[in-house]
């Protein structure tokens, strides 16, 4: 298999050069920047690869957001009104493609706006690509914490980052406490992490925020790849009675935290778990699923709102609208959306196409977007959008946190089920 | 590590909940660990693709309670399909290479087991499936221990097809021509045993008990395509520290691995539930070793 695909390379790289040298001789190489009244950004984005369907939803909140913005008279630099347009390539689900293709977008296609692709991997693959072209990127799929340790300067992402998952929840449980007239910092946290990239991300996320309020945790398993049993974890929290479960293991860490948890009836009165939409907690729990708390990047309900789209809501509505094959508005779609937004928002205040001029106003960027307000750290990560939490309360999913945001009540304490 | 050590000895209470979940599991290890054993003792392979059998029977019996069955009486169906199923595989692939040398039909299962794998991961996706037995908990202690129906009923069943099978290998035809052929394959064969249908049977009724465990671990556990491997490393285990033949033996290392994963997991971590096991299996081989060493020196 990896002969297979190593010649397949091979065979990419010999068309590739092929592809090249036709081009230059033909002089076709027609993309640049700018071109008359358009303003090409470019992405090399899943269209294949096992992230075909990230990378659609993805691609359709790109261009729902493009064609609204240019429906509302695009952008206008310079007096000047321009469309904004965006030119794909298919990285195959693939980092290393991504990065190739980057590089053609740059070099050949003379793209100097780029849309990120869909997953942290294939992110980490093109920033090195964009930071050394000095060519700003908003990505708005990956989001991995070690993509914003590296010193990038040209990258911007509008979604929160891994570690953020479920640190609004220990703040939840912070908030909790001190209604009930108890010390943030006596809250006992039992935490169960897969021993991953994403979910010690996680892990991280909560162990800082722990440490804010000075919890203390009383189990901290990490669970193996292939573990399907979590019985010995909960015996351990059936014993030391804590305030707060947050579990993050991918769909399996959710399935099976959620039916050993009520197996053994265990009480906790906060359980946070990652992944609860994936794992269908609903459908195969029903009862068993009610009151877990679970992280969002965003929900339809929020009361965000900008001028392009309106509320969140209505977001939702106009997405559902436009593409028919959905029956709810997959998080990728809002994420890209917000991407081009913040493009569109950069290139008014900036007045200008001058990629320098650019970077430094995408870092000054406080924009409000459906998708929640956007406004970048040092490390080019969003800072001011939380993270949502929602309960599933009656099989549905609610906001219930933090507060400012929340559509429904705290069911507190969870019980046994 | 020490805190939770310490649980133990001043609330004993929670003994009794580790050892019950590690038992009561452990009963369905017992069953996949059997079947290895079986198959083993009687063609000389080591089935690799032991735990993707168990997980392949999970699938099956999960698909066939979509459709209204209780996941619980599906393990008959499964149990003939997976029949059927170790069968064809036996034809296929096993029946090429139970003459050849150990290598060879290591490598055949190892490359079974990938196959059976990426398979089971094109046809029922990589999701995590649990299949609902929809029994009860029942509260001992005040509460303080649980245990699922699901648990006791699995344990009883396990308990009641070791029953059956002990008796079939001692009474029936086929027992007596299985365990002929377990012995001495040669002798069997000039008493008139066909030996090719012993060894395409005992592949087949491996499979068939595989089957039943997943069933039982779907409703227990978790699936997921490539959970197999667990359930191989285990097998692998039990049987190498009980000895081929030795029924007791498995059942006992069974159950006692079933509640050194509770107790790990509890006093060490979930990460070191898994480690445990391979770490026992070093434990064993090296025991095992030295106790050759010191048989051949009494030999000497």
């Amino acid at each position: 298999m990896q002969q297979s695909f190593q010649g397949n390379a091979v065979a990419r790289a010999l068309v590739f050069g092929a592809a090249l040298g036709v081009a230059t001789l033909a002089g076709t190489s027609a993309y640049a920047k700018v071109e008359g009244d358009k303003i090409i950004l470019g992405s090399a984005i899943s269209i294949t690869g096992k992230y075909s369907q990230e990378g659609k939803n993805a691609r359709d909140g790109y261009d729902l957001a493009v064609k609204m913005v240019n429906d509302q008279g695009g952008v206008t630099v310079g007096g000047k009104a321009y469309k904004l347009e965006v030119k794909y390539y298919d990285d195959e689900s693939t980092p290393a493609r991504t990065a190739q293709l980057l590089e053609r977008l740059i070099n050949q296609d003379g793209i100097k706006y780029v849309l990120g692709p869909y997953s942290s991997g294939t992110t980490k693959a093109a920033a090195p690509v964009t930071e050394k072209y000095k060519i700003p990127m908003v990505e708005a799929e990956g989001a991995s914490r070690s993509l914003f340790t590296q010193g990038y300067r040209y990258m911007f992402a509008a979604l929160s980052t891994s570690e953020q998952y479920l640190s609004s929840a220990i703040d939840l449980a912070a908030e909790v406490a001190e209604k009930n007239g108890k010390k943030a910092g006596d809250v006992k946290v039992a935490m169960a992490f897969e021993n991953d990239p994403f979910s010690l991300d996680v892990r991280a996320g909560v162990l800082d925020q722990m440490k804010k309020y000075g919890m203390k945790a009383v189990i901290d398993d990490k669970l193996p790849r292939d573990l399907s049993d979590m019985t010995a974890t909960m015996t351990k929290i059936k014993a030391l009675k804590p305030d707060m479960l947050v579990v993050s293991g991918h769909t399996k860490g959710a399935t099976t935290a959620t039916r050993q948890l009520n197996e053994m009836n265990i009480a906790v009165p906060l359980v946070a778990f990652t992944h609860c939409e994936s794992a269908d907690l609903v459908e195969k729990f029903k009862k068993g699923a009610e009151d877990i708390l679970c992280p969002t990047q965003w929900a339809e309900t929020l009361s965000y709102k900008d001028p392009v789209f309106g509320t969140a809501i209505q977001y939702n509505t106009l997405f559902l609208k436009t593409y028919k094959d959905y029956e709810t508005v997959p998080y990728q779609a809002a994420q890209g959306s917000a991407a081009v937004l913040i493009w569109a928002d950069a290139f008014k205040r900036a007045q200008s196409f001058d990629t320098e001029k650019l970077r430094d106003t995408l870092a000054a960027t406080d924009l409000d977007t459906f998708y929640g307000h956007i406004k970048f750290g040092p490390a080019g990560n969003n800072i001011s959008k939380p993270m949502v939490l929602r309960q599933i309360q009656d099989g549905k999913y609610n906001v219930v946190a933090p507060s400012k945001w929340a559509s429904h009540k705290l069911v507190y304490p969870r019980a046994a089920k | 590590m020490l805190d939770n050590f310490q649980i133990l000895v001043a609330a004993p209470v929670f003994n009794v909940q580790l050892l019950l979940n590690g038992v009561l599991v452990g009963a369905v290890f017992a069953l996949a660990a059997y079947g290895l054993a079986l198959v083993w003792g009687v063609t000389n392979v080591k089935n690799l693709a032991q735990g993707d059998f168990v997980m392949l029977g999970g699938y099956l019996g999960y698909e066939l309670a979509k459709h209204g069955i209780h996941p619980l009486v599906t393990v008959i169906p499964v149990a003939v399909l997976m029949y059927a199923f170790g069968w064809i595989v036996y034809k296929l692939v096993i029946s090429r290479v139970i003459q050849r040398e150990l290598f060879t039909s290591l490598l055949a299962t190892f490359g079974l087991a990938i196959v059976m794998q990426q398979s089971m991961n094109l046809i029922f996706g990589p999701e995590v499936r649990t299949a609902e037995s929809g029994f009860n908990t029942r509260e001992l202690f005040d509460g303080l221990v649980t245990v699922t129906d699901i648990r006791m009923i699995s344990f009883v069943l396990c308990g009641v097809l070791a029953l059956v099978l002990v008796l079939f290998m001692k009474r029936s035809r086929m027992g007596q021509a299985i365990r002929a052929t377990a012995q001495d394959a040669r002798a069997a064969r000039v008493m008139g045993v066909d030996t090719e249908r012993v060894y395409a049977f005992t592949f087949s009724l491996n499979a068939a008990i595989c089957g039943v465990a997943g069933v039982l671990i779907s409703m227990i556990w978790v699936l997921q395509p490539f959970y197999g491997i667990a359930y191989s490393v285990r097998a692998f285990v039990i049987v190498t520290a009980a000895g081929l033949g030795n029924l007791p033996g498995v059942i006992v290392m069974a159950l006692g691995l079933g509640a050194i994963e509770q107790y790990s997991g509890f006093v060490l971590g979930a990460q070191f539930q898994q480690a445990t096991v391979v770490g026992l299996l070093v434990l064993v081989l090296v025991w095992r070793r030295l106790l050759l060493q010191r048989h051949r020196q009494a030999l000497q």
